[in-house]
């Protein structure tokens, strides 16, 4: 248990998707100009991203690694298909986003339209196939540990993106030199929320 | 029957100029920023996914635009995606026979070139509505316009970061430790490449000010 609560804290605080790998910019830009938008998109983020690291780590590790087959045969001991991966978890990721557009169109109309386009976009979103790649990496030793770092990847973008929406929503008050308006002073707003992320970084857990 | 068109014509030249500065993909259209920025650390791994990116990107835009009335619509997102999976699975298995060190060092980033918006943004935008050759330049010129960017961010960082350029100790042939400079190790970790990129805006807006954005 306390090894899931480390998991979960460390992938929010210290591994946070954005500031420490960039995972998930483009739609981070792109949809942070109000709280509200924000905060659908970031809800939508951690639901996908629970939801498909365990399924992707079951893949991994039934499927794809090398000697994962056996439980089907032992002669499959030596078949190794993790070159497949990429084309694998691309898949779950599209397939869940579309499953999620269609629970959320069904069960909450209203949300769905406030969401709009940006629900088909979490397709596209780096921090979901990165999740999932970063799972890979580091062979997390059971599926409960997978969404772990699932769910608490997805908390640190939410956390992220509400942020940046909130100062994005307050700065338009203040006198941003003309060339650095919009897109400019965001980069460096988050460069610096970057730089406050890191005095998590000497926290060892 | 209708005169061919030159393969040079200005207008295919402006397909491969434009993105370097104009509609630059990372400054200008916002695309392609999460898997770029992490690895510029050092110059020799954002060149490896720059050249990277370039081969995958002329590839699937090409593919794309030969199947581009063959696609339905409804499933074209999933299509895209398969003929990118693909070309960067080619590309990441390249990669670790030829040049194993960098690949580790890219790590997840290579498998990350298919969800890199920039890829996916221009098969939308461009390749599914126009014949093979314009598609193959407009690949060429954004993933050209990334990878400058790209290169741009990682010469300073490693520059001020580390003091080499290409693994070259630079500052420490020409003898500046010597003057009490010392490496501002802030430069190699992550939020710096944000700020770097902040400032390239501010610059290519402040000479081009047709970019700078509506209040």
């Amino acid at each position: 248990m306390e090894n899931l609560v480390n998991i979960f804290v460390k992938s929010i605080f210290i591994d946070n998707m954005i500031f420490a790998y960039f995972l998930g910019m483009c739609s981070y830009l792109a949809v942070s100009k109000t709280v509200k938008t924000s905060t659908g998109l970031g809800l939508a983020v951690i639901f996908v991203l629970g939801f498909t690291l365990p399924i992707d780590y079951l893949l991994e590790n039934y499927i794809l690694k090398e000697g994962a087959l056996t439980w089907l045969s032992p002669t499959l001991a030596d078949v190794d298909l993790s070159f497949l991966s990429f084309i694998m978890f691309i898949a779950v990721i599209a397939s869940m986003v579309q499953l999620v557009e269609m629970v959320v169109e069904k069960f909450s109309p209203s949300l769905y339209n406030s969401l709009g386009i940006f629900l088909p976009l979490i397709a596209v979103n780096c921090a979901i196939l990165g999740g999932s790649l970063f799972m890979q990496e580091r062979e997390y030793t059971s599926i409960v540990e997978a969404t772990a770092f699932g769910l608490g990847s997805g908390v640190g973008w939410f956390l992220a993106i509400v942020g940046i929406a909130a100062i994005r929503e307050k700065i338009r008050y203040s006198n941003v030199p003309a060339p650095l308006r919009g897109l400019g002073i965001t980069f460096i707003i988050t460069g610096l929320m970057g730089i406050a992320f890191m005095s998590f970084m000497g926290i060892k857990l | 029957m209708k005169e061919r068109e030159p393969l040079f014509s200005t207008k295919n030249l402006n397909l491969l100029r434009d993105p370097l500065n104009d509609s630059n993909p990372i400054t200008v259209q916002v695309l392609g920023i999460c898997s770029a920025l992490a690895v510029t650390v050092k110059l020799k791994p954002s060149v490896v996914l720059a050249i990277s990116v370039v081969a995958v990107m002329a590839v699937s835009n090409v593919v794309i635009s030969l199947l581009r009335k063959s696609i339905p619509p409804r499933i074209r997102i999933i299509v895209q995606l398969t003929v990118i999976a693909t070309m960067v699975i080619l590309v990441d298995e390249i990669l670790q026979a030829f040049a194993y060190d960098v690949s580790k060092q890219l790590s997840v980033f290579v498998g990350l070139i298919i969800t890199n918006c920039i890829i996916m943004g221009r098969l939308e935008a461009f390749a599914l509505a126009n014949k093979p050759w314009p598609a193959f330049l407009d690949g060429v010129g954004n993933a050209a316009g990334y990878g400058l960017i790209l290169i741009i961010v990682a010469f300073f960082r490693e520059l001020l970061g580390s003091g080499t350029i290409w693994d070259y100790p630079l500052f420490e042939k020409l003898g500046i430790f010597t003057t009490g400079y010392v490496n501002n190790g802030l430069m190699i970790l992550p939020p710096m490449a944000l700020i770097t990129v902040g400032i390239i805006i501010w610059i290519q807006r402040a000479r081009n000010r047709k970019l700078i954005e509506e209040k």
